[in-house]
């Protein structure tokens, strides 16, 4: 009886051991992964503040094969803000995010609204055409947007970026429809039985309780001219670089026609001070957006 | 181990072909998991049969319904036309005029006022830049103008002639169509409400006033309030600029003279059928290997992502390990971080003067810098081994995107599920295989559909990375572009539309062949409430 005991107390603690084992390959494993995740932000963040000089004691701004600098500054920065529109183009980009930010969110509610709790006649139809046209590679509209407004003699301004950002936005509506789907339907019974009438029942019943879809859908519309670099170099053309967003501006210091080896640091401020408030704006918002992200893969 | 290089250029070619190993092998698995529901091969076969039987029968039934329908609609046509009040008829050729019948004079004015802009703007055809729109924008559409040169006087205007600018008569002709198209549509919703108006006359309390039709926008004709922004935005921002591009395929807009070219012709299938008879035309050389790479770059990038993001959150999310928001936080961090820059970070460490490189000859594994991406011409470029490195800098990209996606479903895992496996004495290798792995891919099977697709018409990664290259002599087409960004070279830079024009079909072809064989399945995916 004793022997049993304590054969049986030894195998719970080889266990424990066991797991313990496995734990530290666990953490060892994440703690690499961690590493190579971080590391190209890391070198980007490195070499924004880098202050490394040649024998002639000029600074160097190309790229060195040195990943820790020699020496730390800011004269990158001082570059980025006297030598490039960089601030007026970061303002271009706040502007354009703000507004399609607003534009989007609206679209994309209503129509997930729409084709979650109305039922009508067309519905079934206009969900088809919409995966339709979620079909066509989304540039090759692009691509004629870009030629319409070149041959209608149309300013390519940030005006039409906006509007390009925006318009499609409802067709993106399925992870809010999801949303909407789980707010129970006696919820709108109810509400109409009371006399509510549709756009009420909207305003007033469904979206005071859909807070975490709406941060949802409006971070990923603010934050997506930051992100989108292909869309806005089309739309705005390569050579008015006063109009460019940080994307497209960024891109072209390093490979435009008129890009030099020298400007890499200048690149890496100008992305730093593009990723710290985005990354920050994600983190503070994390919840909501893995609640959408876990909520599209279900949905598609 | 002095040169590395060599090495690894043609170690490139067995790596990939292991890894092409064992990304079959997992689909062989999830192919097996799904199969093992059905027990028997015959069973399998079945429903295979049954699969194909069933696509043809959906196809039937939807031209079936689609004649109904119509024939439906004619009849309902007719016999409204016959039942309705004077007003009624009338409206069919006077917009509004059964409005004005039941005395609903608001709407009655909208409509005709409606009517007469639109015969106006039909018969006068009024200009933009010195095309015309409406009646005359029709004919310029078959037509797409017939002035190659400027200069002379044209007998019948009596104005000089200037060159036909086709691509604005190719759209305004697209978009006097489009308005034709509402036209009918108000004018069937005219007669619909003057309908209505006789049948409240006949059985209600009479037509409705104008103010309780506006009032009805807020609340049993909210979904047309709510729907019409995104209804005309997708209209002007994406149907029409697509037709206009389909349409351009059948042209022979660009080119050789494209710069400053504004008139073309029609040429009708030419550019679909020189991809099988020019075998050195761009398309007809290079169709067949960007496919073939977009295809096995999209079912890589898709695996990869997906296997790491599971393996990924398993890990984190394992019992017993501190710290799990840390380690989130890091990953959402590189999500929150945009493409461009992490992708241009990535390009640069790994340039042949950057970082890896100068750590790698400094530990002396290698003589000579590695030309990971291909992008130094005067280095030795190993094709496979680019994209090999492409697929797993697009795991650095994605992996932490399905992380996050599969820690949440890990943790709605139902855990009596789980407590039942343990109670029956099952390993967790087995738990996995058996509970968390099938689950998982259960729910995920739609979003697996999408990010195929959507890596299909990816474009940041190849575009910031490569830029296509290495490139093939005499050809637009790289060595790792895909069926996008080609599509990018040839009409942004290269003026060569109408070939641009016909990849897009292509693409859209591929990318709807891929989702009509997956939709089925899905969709009975979708219908199941159980998981098994």
């Amino acid at each position: 009886m004793r022997d049993e005991i304590f054969a049986k107390a030894r195998k719970q603690g080889h266990m424990r051991r066991n797991r313990t084992i496995v734990n530290i390959v666990v953490y060892v494993v994440l703690v690499i992964f961690c590493a190579i995740w971080l590391y190209p932000i890391l070198w980007i963040f490195l070499s924004a503040f880098r202050d490394q000089r040649n024998a002639d004691g000029q600074f160097i701004g190309s790229i060195v094969s040195n990943y820790w600098p020699e020496g730390f500054g800011i004269e990158s920065f001082r570059r980025l803000f006297t030598e490039t529109l960089f601030l007026r183009q970061f303002g271009n980009t706040l502007l354009v995010a703000v507004c399609s930010c607003v534009l989007s969110t609206l679209l994309t509610l209503s129509t997930a609204y729409v084709m979650s709790k109305i039922k009508f006649k067309m519905r079934k139809p206009f969900m088809n055409l919409a995966m339709i046209l979620g079909l066509f590679p989304g540039f090759m509209s692009m691509v004629a947007i870009y030629y319409i407004l070149k041959a209608l003699q149309l300013t390519q301004s940030l005006f039409a970026l906006i509007l390009c950002y925006s318009a499609g936005a409802g067709m993106g509506f399925y992870v809010a429809k999801g949303f909407f789907d789980t707010v129970p339907n006696a919820l709108v019974e109810s509400a109409k039985l009371d006399g509510a009438t549709q756009a009420q029942i909207f305003w007033k019943v469904v979206l005071p309780l859909s807070k975490p879809i709406i941060i949802y859908t409006a971070l990923l519309a603010f934050t997506g001219p930051w992100m989108d670099f292909i869309f806005a170099r089309v739309i705005l053309g390569q050579e008015n670089e006063e109009l460019h967003t940080v994307a497209v501006a960024l891109y072209q210091m390093m490979y435009g026609p008129k890009a030099s080896g020298d400007v890499f640091t200048t690149f890496a401020a100008g992305c730093v001070c593009v990723a710290v408030p985005i990354v920050t704006l994600f983190l503070c918002m994390q919840k909501y957006y893995i609640e959408g992200a876990t909520a599209g893969a279900v949905k598609g | 181990m002095t040169n590395l290089i060599a090495l690894t250029q043609t170690g490139a070619n067995w790596l990939l072909a292991v890894l092409i190993i064992v990304v079959v092998a997992q689909l062989l698995t999830v192919v097996c998991l799904i199969l093992a529901r059905y027990k028997k091969l015959g069973v399998v076969l079945n429903a295979v049969k049954n699969w194909f039987v069933g696509v043809g029968r959906a196809i039937r039934n939807f031209f079936v319904k689609l004649g109904k329908g119509t024939a439906r609609r004619f009849r309902e046509f007719h016999e409204r036309f016959v039942d309705g009040s004077v007003g009624t008829k009338l409206s069919h050729f006077i917009m509004g005029s059964g409005n004005f019948y039941h005395k609903q004079i608001c709407k009655g004015i909208l409509f005709l006022v409606f009517q007469l802009l639109f015969i106006a703007f039909m018969a006068l055809s009024p200009a933009i830049n010195d095309t015309p729109l409406g009646g005359q924008a029709l004919v310029n559409l078959v037509t797409l103008g017939k002035h190659d040169v400027a200069g002379g006087i044209d007998p019948v205007t009596g104005r000089p002639v200037k060159i036909d600018n086709s691509m604005l008569m190719l759209l305004f002709g697209v978009v006097t169509l489009g308005i034709i198209a509402i036209y009918i549509f108000v004018w069937l919703a005219n007669i619909a409400s003057s309908y209505k108006a006789d049948l409240d006359q006949r059985y209600g309390g009479g037509p409705t006033s104008f103010k309780t039709d506006l009032k009805s926008m807020l609340d049993t004709n909210f979904h047309k309030t709510m729907l019409a922004p995104t209804i005309l935005g997708v209209t002007v921002f994406t149907i029409l600029p697509t037709l206009y591009m389909i349409l351009i395929a059948f042209t022979n807009y660009g080119g050789d003279n494209a710069v400053g070219q504004v008139h073309f012709n029609w040429v009708g299938f030419d550019n679909f059928v020189e991809m099988f008879t020019n075998p050195n035309g761009e398309i007809a050389a290079r169709f067949g290997s960007v496919l073939l790479w977009t295809v096995i770059w999209a079912f890589f990038a898709t695996f990869t992502n997906y296997f790491g993001g599971i393996f990924l959150a398993i890990l984190i999310n394992r019992k017993g390990i501190k710290g799990k928001v840390i380690f989130r936080t890091v990953f959402i961090m590189t999500i929150a971080i945009p493409q461009f820059i992490s992708l241009l970070a990535i390009r640069n460490l790994l340039a042949t003067s950057g970082p890896v490189n100068g750590m790698l000859m400094k530990m002396g594994l290698i003589s000579e810098p590695v030309n990971f991406l291909g992008l130094n011409p005067n280095l030795p470029v190993n094709e496979n081994f680019v994209k090999m490195m492409i697929i797993l800098i697009n795991m650095w990209v994605g992996v932490p995107y399905t992380m996050l996606m599969t820690s949440g479903i890990l943790m709605n895992i139902p855990t009596d599920l789980y407590e039942a496996a343990k109670v029956d004495g099952a390993k967790p290798l087995k738990i996995f295989f058996k509970i968390t792995f099938p689950y998982i891919f259960f729910i995920t099977t739609p979003y697996l559909i999408s990010s195929f697709i959507g890596n299909v018409t990816s474009f940041n990664i190849i575009f910031m990375l490569t830029g296509g290259g290495p490139t093939v002599a005499g050809y637009k087409a790289g060595k790792t572009d895909l069926l996008v960004t080609w599509l990018y070279k040839l009409t942004i830079d290269n003026n060569e539309y109408s070939t641009g024009a016909v990849i897009g079909i292509l693409t859209f072809i591929c990318t709807s062949v891929l989702t009509l064989v997956t939709y089925r399945r899905s969709k009975s995916y979708k219908e199941e409430d159980t998981f098994q």
